[in-house]
């Protein structure tokens, strides 16, 4: 089967092209068939790759396609790689993408068909860049996924380009990813300078080589391209707003895998981060203010994607916290399951709206859970999920990361606790005031609102028993030995050589156990007092908020201060540039040319006197200064 | 005969066409100094020639070393008939227009 790998993101592509070009051609039903057909396939392929990979002494194999780039010194293939990492993203990708394609042929109904095979061509392209960049064998043909995902996200965000706000989203979205592509690109080169490759199997080998402050400085780089695409502190701000586009956009890409692309790099090249203990500190660091700072914002967000948004954004520097602490498993156990939940969270968001008629602001929502069961039901799971309450998937995945932290430093397993607790916090808040409490909706809302379609509620089902079960794989040594499944399926690649050496030294089992509970009745503590708060209604927030809430309100003013140090100085530049260099400086270089050009031939003009015997005269004379200079001039 | 009467005729020629051209007025005159000019170099391609071939004999008594340029000089001879043609069509277009074949009165071939 590994021989076809090459299928699993070629279908996706070949999915997009005849979507893309037969848009004004193809009936609705056959542009829904290509689409979640191509990736349903593909999800079929991943999973019987993914049987191939189980068995013990699976070796992890390259295929190389093509030549991408050859020269004489730098040789760069087409190559797709094969190992348990890639596999398990590939089956995250492709499952999570396909339950999503199947509730977008529900919820995007109400387009034009034209428009409706645009989605699916772009949704389809999507997955393909994933594919592309999970699977790359190198550094350069991740690169290619990289920019992949980043274009597509720019088309998705902007899919209702009608409205000027998107297409500013879009924009604000690219222009941030491609802040942090240069990282990546600077890190590739400095890659092919100093080790001549960029594959990954050369890299790892010669990185031991290298000195500490070359490996620092390029897995500084890399981290900087994951803060682009995995929206971490400072280059975060281009998720809430990409909320823009679709919901089930929302699900598939900025939560469930584009965002993961940073983390899955990181985990790729554990190798190269091993060997700079300041990039780890860095990353733990950027993680977890990342965490805090965007679950703070997500306390008082009104929008009910907003809220999903920042939580995304908190959720993700949780994962850059077990990067950066060295517990590369619990990171990726955290992206599988985190792709479950908070897709989850956005497809029954996805459906409210739907209900509600496009309306997002949890504050006009409320006693939902009687006229949305199905909807109601999985929302909550998905809530429990995140906030990391036993057994829910969310409590193992974060469970894991935390104690690592702890083992790593206190300090990273406070302040990780902390946004933890803020995460119960507002998903119950958003749970209680979309589900509970009375409807404060408009009259004609109430009478609209009904249970979404089959489409869009099998989905959410199928999600919300991987949800639950999710974190099954990886229970924890302590509660019950050796039923860590993930840990010892994905050994082979992201253990290493040490073995176990790398993963966090274990906290004894009584300390572990203590914490657990701690945490979990702490949590319980925070899901009760939310729920009970914000199922009263109404609201009682209509007065203007002052001091820290304001602060929150306005997200810290993160916008602002970005406009004030970044905007505001390259419009004064640009606005120098453009009024006083280009006009003086630049054009006066150009019209001097021209004028002098004038200015010489009208004095040469003169020569043409129209006197026939002038002319000869030049022309002997210019004869006998040839004459003379060849005869007696010598170089 | 050495070469130096050759080159000293040629040169001879050459400067009476070039003092023709510039000081005369009439073109026709000035037309036959250009063709002064032109025939004084045939002289020279013509006696070039010759020497060199001399010098290739000694050598060798069945070398035909310069026999092209004895040929070239009549090339060039049609090629300057036919561009005297050219230059008479000129001349009498000139004089049609102007009622005179004075060069000093083409003053209008200016900007």
């Amino acid at each position: 089967m590994i021989r076809f790998i090459y299928l699993v993101p070629l279908l996706p592509l070949l999915g997009f092209l005849l979507n893309g070009l037969g848009r004004k051609a193809f009936s609705r039903k056959a542009v829904s068939v290509i689409g979640v057909g191509t990736v349903l396939l593909a999800f079929g392929i991943s999973l019987s790759l993914f049987f191939e990979t189980l068995p013990e002494g699976f070796l992890p194999q390259t295929v190389k396609l093509a030549d991408f780039i050859d020269t004489g010194r730098v040789k760069i293939p087409f190559s797709l790689l094969v190992d348990r990492l890639s596999v398990l993203f590939l089956l995250i990708i492709t499952s999570v993408g396909s339950l999503i394609h199947l509730y977008s042929t529900a919820y995007m109904q109400e387009e034009a068909t034209s428009d409706y095979a645009r989605y699916f061509s772009y949704l389809n392209l999507f997955v393909f860049s994933m594919l592309v960049l999970v699977l790359g064998a190198g550094f350069v043909t991740m690169f290619i996924g990289w920019e992949g995902v980043g274009l597509c996200s720019y088309l998705l965000i902007g899919f209702w380009f009608r409205n000027p706000a998107y297409n500013d989203a879009a924009k604000k979205a690219f222009v941030m990813n491609r802040i942090g592509d240069l990282g990546f690109l600077l890190a590739v080169f400095w890659m092919l300078a100093r080790f001549g490759t960029a594959e990954f199997s050369g890299v790892f080998e010669q990185a031991p080589e290298a000195t500490a402050a070359v490996l620092t400085g390029i897995t500084l780089l890399l981290f900087v391209g994951a803060t682009g695409k995995s929206a971490q502190i400072p280059l975060f701000t281009w998720l809430p707003d990409a909320m823009a586009g679709p919901t089930p956009v929302s699900a598939l890409i900025h939560a469930a895998t584009m965002v993961t692309a940073g983390i899955y790099m990181i985990a790729r090249s554990h190798v190269l981060f091993n060997l700079a203990p300041i990039t780890q500190t860095v990353i733990a660091v950027t993680g977890l203010a990342t965490a805090l700072l965007a679950a703070s914002i997500a306390l008082r967000q009104h929008d009910i994607k907003k809220v999903l948004a920042y939580s995304t954004v908190s959720q993700l520097g949780y994962m850059f916290l077990g990067l950066g602490v060295g517990a590369y498993t619990g990171a990726v156990f955290h992206v599988m399951t985190h792709a479950f939940f908070k897709a989850l969270l956005f497809l029954g968001a996805g459906s409210v709206i739907h209900a509600m008629h496009h309306e997002q602001d949890i504050r006009r929502m409320g006693g939902l859970a009687a006229r949305m069961p199905v909807t109601h039901l999985t929302f909550l799971l998905a809530c429990l999920a995140i906030s990391g309450l036993p057994p829910f998937s969310g409590f193992f995945s974060k469970d894991e990361i935390l104690m690592a932290a702890l083992a790593k430093h206190p300090a990273y397993y406070l302040f990780g606790l902390a946004g933890a607790l803020m995460t119960a916090f507002y998903m119950f808040r958003l749970y209680a005031m979309t589900f509970r409490g009375a409807f404060r909706g408009s009259a004609e809302q109430a009478a609209h609102v009904h249970e979404s379609p089959m489409a869009m509620t099998l989905p959410l089902m199928v999600l919300a028993v991987f949800s639950v079960a999710g974190g099954w794989l990886g229970i924890p040594e302590v509660i019950w030995p050796g039923a860590h499944r993930l840990a010892a399926y994905l050994a082979p690649v992201l253990a290493g050589d040490d073995g176990e050496a790398l993963n966090v030294a274990h906290l004894s089992h009584a300390t572990e156990w203590a914490l657990m509970g701690g945490s979990t009745l702490a949590i319980l503590a925070v899901v009760a007092f939310a729920w009970r708060r914000f199922s009263q209604s109404p609201s009682t927030e209509e007065k203007p908020s002052t001091g820290l809430a304001a602060l929150l309100d306005n997200k810290w003013l993160l916008d602002e201060c970005y406009a004030w140090l970044v905007v505001r100085p390259l419009q004064a530049i640009s606005r120098y540039l453009s009024d006083i260099l280009e006009r003086n400086i630049i054009d006066g270089l150009v019209n001097g040319i021209g004028r002098g050009v004038q200015y010489i031939s009208r004095q040469l003009r003169l020569l043409q006197s129209g006197q026939v015997g002038s002319y000869l005269f030049i022309m002997v004379f210019c004869m006998v200064l040839f004459f003379i200079v060849q005869m007696f001039w010598k170089p | 005969m050495p070469i130096n009467y050759y080159l000293f005729l040629s040169l001879a020629l050459f400067s009476i066409g070039v003092a023709g051209v510039l000081a005369r007025r009439n073109a026709l005159i000035v037309f036959m100094c250009i063709e002064l000019m032109l025939n004084a170099v045939n002289l020279l391609l013509v006696a070039f020639s010759r020497m060199h071939h001399t010098a290739a004999v000694l050598l060798d008594p069945t070398s035909k070393a310069g026999a092209e340029a004895q040929i070239l000089v009549f090339f060039i001879m049609v090629v300057a008939a036919a561009e005297v043609t050219v230059g008479l069509a000129i001349i009498v277009m000139l004089y049609r227009n102007i009622r005179s074949v004075d060069i000093n009165f083409l003053n209008r071939l200016k900007y």
